[in-house]
């Protein structure tokens, strides 16, 4: 770590959006498919059809975390 | 820095954050759980015998377990935790992204304030309206309502922080930095509460209010036999108090550990790689 005050501010570098665009939608895209799996498949909706192994296995997280389950 | 550095920091800052909040619910949410599906167990058997002495045929045979509850409170809570923490990583990295090097702030204060951001929209406003429940709490029947309440609840507050940023900012010049922040900030609660207004409680869905009459939540109310005598209690005050302050507790990690960790990472990256920024400023 730098010591406090050596790095004080980053106002120089804006990301220019061309270059970031894949990188930020692939974050975007792979973010919400994983929270749809932990919080949400196979309660309301199920992408694997009728089955509920995801929705048993990460139960416990889905509760905890605040997501609607059974 | 370009975008790829963040993402990958987003990354590693959530699953850090997921281990963390894993380890915490493994002491703190796991012996509420056990004591509601306890409840729902022996509330179960009530229900049953209630219905077997008016006369019904028994049912027989306990639910069929995919998972078994060993797996679920060890194992199974970690992929979702850690699993959640990088999702989150990956949409704090995003948000960080688009805003790094716009603002007048260092990185890790950058960070913690998009956190603290995700925290309030993600979770914290939901869970006012909709909040966390423990097994037990919650009817099969409603679960479709209930994600689809608590989706709008969710893309509900992301919508109004984004209004209350804009309205902010439209008023900074006139007003100055400190009245806009709380001008943003009485924004954000007005939409918040007109949203939650409107929403329907989770007690009002028709199927509650026909079994019980309209109420707040679905809170299991005690059982009672054709006499009106109690004979399995309501849902434990105690158990549901200490399982949303835990849930709230662990959500409050979650975020933190993601904005210091990844605020952290990205300073040592900008020290490391751009040190005339770094000195410049």
């Amino acid at each position: 770590m730098t010591t406090a005050g050596a790095v004080t501010r980053a106002k120089a570098t804006a990301v220019p959006a061309s270059e970031t665009l894949p990188w930020l939608l692939s974050a975007v895209i792979v973010g919400l498919v994983l929270y749809y799996f932990i919080g949400i498949d196979q309660g309301a909706l199920s992408v694997f059809g009728d089955t509920s192994d995801v929705h048993e296995l990460v139960h416990d997280a889905r509760h905890f975390l605040g997501f609607p389950c059974h | 820095m370009e975008a790829r550095s963040f993402v990958l920091r987003g990354v590693l800052a959530g699953a850090v954050a997921g281990v963390v909040a894993w380890l915490f619910s493994l002491v703190f949410a796991e012996p509420q759980i056990e004591a509601a599906i306890a409840y729902e167990e022996g509330r179960g058997a009530a229900e049953e015998a209630l219905a077997v002495a008016a006369g019904a045929a028994p049912v027989g045979g306990a639910e069929e377990e995919v998972v078994s509850r060993g797996v679920q409170a060890t194992l199974g809570l970690g992929i979702g935790m850690v699993g959640i923490g990088i999702a989150l990583g990956l949409l704090f990295a995003v948000a960080y992204t688009l805003l790094h090097g716009r603002v007048a702030l260092r990185p890790r204060v950058l960070a913690l304030l998009v956190a603290g951001a995700g925290f309030l929209t993600l979770y914290a406003t939901p869970f006012v309206k909709y909040p966390a429940s423990p097994p037990a709490v919650g009817a099969d029947e409603t679960i479709g309502d209930r994600t689809a309440l608590y989706l709008a609840m969710v893309i509900g507050s992301l919508v109004a922080l984004a209004v209350a940023v804009v309205v902010a900012r439209a008023v900074r010049a006139r007003v100055g930095t400190w009245n806009a922040a709380l001008i943003g900030g009485a924004t954000y609660v007005a939409l918040a509460a007109v949203l939650m207004a409107v929403l329907p409680g989770l007690g009002e869905l028709t199927i509650n209010a026909a079994a019980g009459g309209p109420r707040v939540a679905e809170t299991p109310l005690p059982l009672r036999d054709p006499a009106g005598t109690i004979v399995f209690p309501g849902f434990d005050a105690d158990v549901l108090y200490a399982f949303r302050v835990a849930s709230i507790s662990a959500q409050a990690l979650l975020w933190g550990v993601l904005g210091l960790v990844f605020g952290a990472l990205v300073e040592r990256r900008l020290a490391r790689t751009e040190p005339t920024v770094a000195a410049a400023s």
